[in-house]
């Protein structure tokens, strides 16, 4: 599904925050990428996303090279996958419903879809009781889960979580990864990044392990191991 | 249909929800409209002004006394027929003897004398205007040159006013047109500063909105999806500004219009009132086009992810 040829990214400073990455993820996995703060895991999924370009290398989404997309393409791709980020990156100015009615008004969907499929995925995230809340009014965990109900809302084929239970205490941590994990269930390939151990553990898949922006280990049922 | 339908109503609920931004960002757009519309005002005065001083410019056309009215009717049909002339006006002798008998009734001696010659010294003369102030010249030179067109108007005509007046003429012809430069220039000048603040402004408020920008392209939203609402947002500043302005100006221009019309030699109120729908219509485009144009620009460069 994903494939990482070569791919260097430097920054200003020459210090290469990704170094000659090779990786291939396949449809449906669940893969954690671990490491140190500094290690490359951001970068690496921001490539996915277009949201950094490599110094050096492709990177494919199927048969596409993202990095060469024209900006209608990329808003097709980008469409096809949910994104969870560590600073939840959610609307401020706009409710929870309208969080989530964005995305899909995003991808074309109707109004009635709209209605009728927002208030489902907030009540499968538990926050049936947040629907009007604006972002400020909620918690860390609440505001996670939002992001996540907005990521899946439109049912991609990949969800990209970075970071997601930086922020969050353990029993929140712990909420977001079993979301995750019924997604994964469902079929969803997963991209986690976390520097969380606990985490790590008991999803029990694969393990990319990151230094200095190389690949230093790919385990297949990982453990976190620095 | 559906895209624009969710664009406006996503540019009207950001505005809404950006309060204090929106309402700074309608000040200033309300500060640029009130320069318009206080240009709009000036110029109509300036305009006033100098049609007024034009008006009181123009050429008169003495004849011999005992010349014959059919000759000088005769010319006066063939001037007004020139493209230049605005208007001509006879004054026959025996009405012209009126005139100076009216301007000189408390000038005893003048009478006197007038009565003692017994027959009228006076004769006829044509008040010919022009159109444009610069035209009086060609009028003159035609008045000179072209007799051919009425025969014999040559002898009947004592002299033409033109040349003792062309230096004040062509004086007065250098400070109109070189008040209308001037008032074109700080028009520019006002207009473009004005513009180049509200630019800023809007872009400012789209600089706030940065990240939310880069999250909306991350979950997939198109550039026109983005872009339009904030458009529609700026289209919005610019209505909000438009009834400001009108309102503004309303007290302003009363106030004008009671103490300042003999100054200005315009009624500011009564103008403003009669023309308020053109007034509003040229700043209403003005203050939409501002507030979408800014928002368009502005927008562009973070939205190139």
């Amino acid at each position: 599904m994903i494939y990482f040829n070569n791919v260097t990214k430097t920054y200003n400073t020459d210090q290469k925050a990704i170094d000659d990455v090779n990786l291939v993820i396949k449809a449906g996995e669940f893969i954690s990428v671990v490491g140190h703060s500094g290690a490359g895991k951001t970068t690496l999924v921001k490539m996915i996303v277009a949201e950094d370009t490599p110094t050096d290398g492709t990177v494919f989404f199927e048969s596409q090279n993202i990095h060469k997309l024209n900006s209608g393409d990329l808003t097709k791709l980008r469409r096809r996958i949910g994104v969870v980020f560590q600073d939840f990156k959610l609307l401020n100015n706009k409710t929870a419903y309208e969080n989530i009615a964005f995305a899909m008004e995003a991808v074309g969907k109707t109004n009635e879809e709209i209605s009728t499929d927002v208030p489902h995925v907030l009540e499968l995230v538990d926050l049936s009781e947040k629907i009007f809340s604006f972002p400020h009014q909620l918690s860390g965990g609440e505001k996670q889960r939002l992001a996540i109900a907005r990521a899946i809302i439109n049912q991609p084929e990949l969800i990209i979580a970075d970071e997601p239970t930086g922020n969050l205490d353990p029993v929140n941590a712990h909420d977001i990864i079993q979301i995750l994990k019924k997604i994964n269930d469902l079929g969803t390939t997963i991209i986690l990044t976390t520097h969380n151990r606990g985490v790590v553990e008991s999803i029990g898949k694969r393990v990319i392990t990151m230094e200095k922006g190389k690949v230093i280990r790919d385990d297949k049922d990982g453990k976190y191991i620095i | 249909m559906i895209l624009l339908k969710r664009v406006i109503k996503a540019g009207f609920l950001n505005f809404k929800r950006n309060g204090l931004v929106s309402w700074a960002a309608i000040l200033i757009v309300t500060i640029t409209l009130s320069v318009l519309t206080s240009i709009l005002l000036l110029q109509t005065v300036l305009h006033s002004s100098l049609d007024q001083i034009k008006n009181k410019v123009d050429v008169t056309i003495y004849f011999n006394v005992g010349a014959d009215e059919d000759k000088i009717l005769s010319l006066k049909e063939s001037l007004e027929k020139l493209p230049e002339v605005a208007e001509v006006a006879y004054v026959s002798d025996a009405e012209a003897l009126a005139l100076f008998r009216e301007r000189h009734k408390n000038d005893y001696p003048t009478i006197q004398a007038l009565d003692e010659i017994g027959s009228n010294p006076l004769g006829g003369y044509l008040n010919v205007k022009a159109k444009e102030i610069s035209q009086y010249e060609s009028i003159a030179n035609f008045m000179k040159s072209d007799n051919a067109l009425v025969l014999g108007s040559a002898s009947i005509i004592d002299k033409v006013n033109y040349y003792q007046n062309k230096s004040v003429i062509d004086r007065l012809t250098n400070i109109i047109s070189g008040a209308q430069k001037l008032g074109f220039l700080i028009t520019l000048v006002l207009v473009f500063l004005s513009i180049i603040i509200t630019f800023n402004t809007i872009r400012l408020t789209i600089f706030i909105s940065k990240e939310e920008i880069g999250i909306m392209r991350l979950v997939g939203a198109s550039k026109l999806r983005i872009r339009g609402a904030f458009m529609i947002e700026g289209a919005i500043y610019g209505i909000f500004a438009t009834f400001l302005t009108l309102l503004l100006f309303w007290p302003v221009t009363a106030w004008f219009g009671r103490n300042m019309t003999l100054f200005l030699g315009i009624n500011m109120y009564e103008y403003y009132i009669s023309n308020i729908f053109q007034i509003a219509i040229i700043i209403l485009l003005v203050g939409v086009l501002l507030g979408t144009i800014s928002s368009f620009m502005a927008i562009r460069k973070y939205l190139n992810k």
